[in-house]
């Protein structure tokens, strides 16, 4: 007697098997796709445009600095929540990139401070 | 049967996520660090030139780094696409945008080789003054992270033709990708704090 059939006439006789426990998988991620992807560089494109754009204009130092920063800021944001899908994958992943960014932010903000190469 | 359970086992992890996914995204924290003390000391001391020597609006072509800022603007478009192309099992197109990114990679390196060369041309290389050094082993790290990711980019393209890159190894491109879209937003940071800050406005 082969194997199979072996386990198909011993099938009546096994105790009902239990249930697997309900073992969470992880939530799918909806990746956005390659139209809204698109969409994202025509904003980044656009947005460093902006930047090159503003290099020639003759505006003072302190709006063109934050005006330059606001705009890396948002192309910054695009790339990390869309196309590393920060926005739309496990929350724990962003928890571990935020943790880099705020550590360094912090730590050398202290050093560029104490360096004066910051001022208040 | 028996290869199927090891291969779902294989994947379930404690916390119900990748954990090379986990791995990398703690290895991108840990190069802000890195980064961050290479954009700082640059910081410190761009303006440590010695009288006579090039300071950054006497070398820095800012037309010429904008075209190569978005060239690595859009590699990163072409690296989600690549993993889009995956996803879908559409292997033709993974290794067209891989392809696509690697050159687009290739360009920006090639770019910063001239860029290189120039400045070396006009005097500024790591020995002249403190804002030469900072700012080669600034542009330099970032430019041998950008070869390493053009490496590997190349090894999935070998690889997708090789076949054994199929559509369940997407997270491989993923995590790639991961690697390339950083490189790419720590050059965004480059570009404003080094290269438009320091020269443009009144």
């Amino acid at each position: 007697m082969d194997v199979g059939t072996d386990l198909q006439s011993r099938e009546g006789e096994l105790p009902p098997t239990q249930p697997e426990a309900v073992v969470e998988e992880p939530e799918l991620a909806l990746h956005p796709g390659p139209r809204e992807y698109i969409r994202v560089a025509v904003i980044l494109a656009i947005a460093t445009g902006f930047e090159v754009g503003l290099y020639y204009l003759k505006i003072p130092h302190t709006a063109f600095v934050a005006l330059l920063l606001l705009f890396a800021f948002i192309k910054f944001s695009l790339v990390v929540l869309w196309f590393m899908h920060l926005r739309f994958d496990s929350v724990i992943f962003r928890r571990l990139f935020l943790i880099g960014i705020v550590l360094a932010l912090t730590v050398y903000l202290i050093v560029l401070f104490i360096f004066g190469a910051l001022k208040l | 049967m028996a290869q199927h359970a090891t291969a779902v086992e294989a994947h379930r992890t404690s916390t119900g996520l990748s954990n090379a996914k986990i791995g990398v995204w703690a290895f991108l924290a840990s190069e802000c660090l890195l980064f961050g003390a290479l954009i700082s000391t640059f910081l410190l001391y761009r303006d440590r030139t010695l009288p006579g020597t090039p300071t950054p609006l006497k070398v820095y072509d800012i037309p010429y780094t904008s075209v190569s800022s978005f060239v690595l603007l859009m590699s990163s478009l072409t690296m989600v696409l690549a993993l889009a192309a995956i996803q879908r099992g559409d292997h033709a197109k993974l290794r067209a945008w891989l392809m696509a990114t690697a050159l687009l990679g290739m360009t920006f390196i090639a770019g910063q080789v001239y860029e290189f060369t120039r400045f070396v041309q006009e005097g500024l290389t790591l020995k002249t003054n403190l804002f030469g050094s900072t700012f080669f082993v600034l542009t330099g790290f970032h430019g041998a992270h950008v070869t390493i990711g053009i490496l590997m980019l190349l090894s999935l393209f070998g690889m997708s033709l090789d076949g054994r890159l199929g559509t369940d190894k997407a997270e491989v491109v993923e995590l790639v990708g991961l690697y390339w879209h950083f490189v790419d937003i720590v050059w965004i940071v480059i570009f404003t704090v080094v290269y438009l800050i320091p020269t443009g406005g009144k």
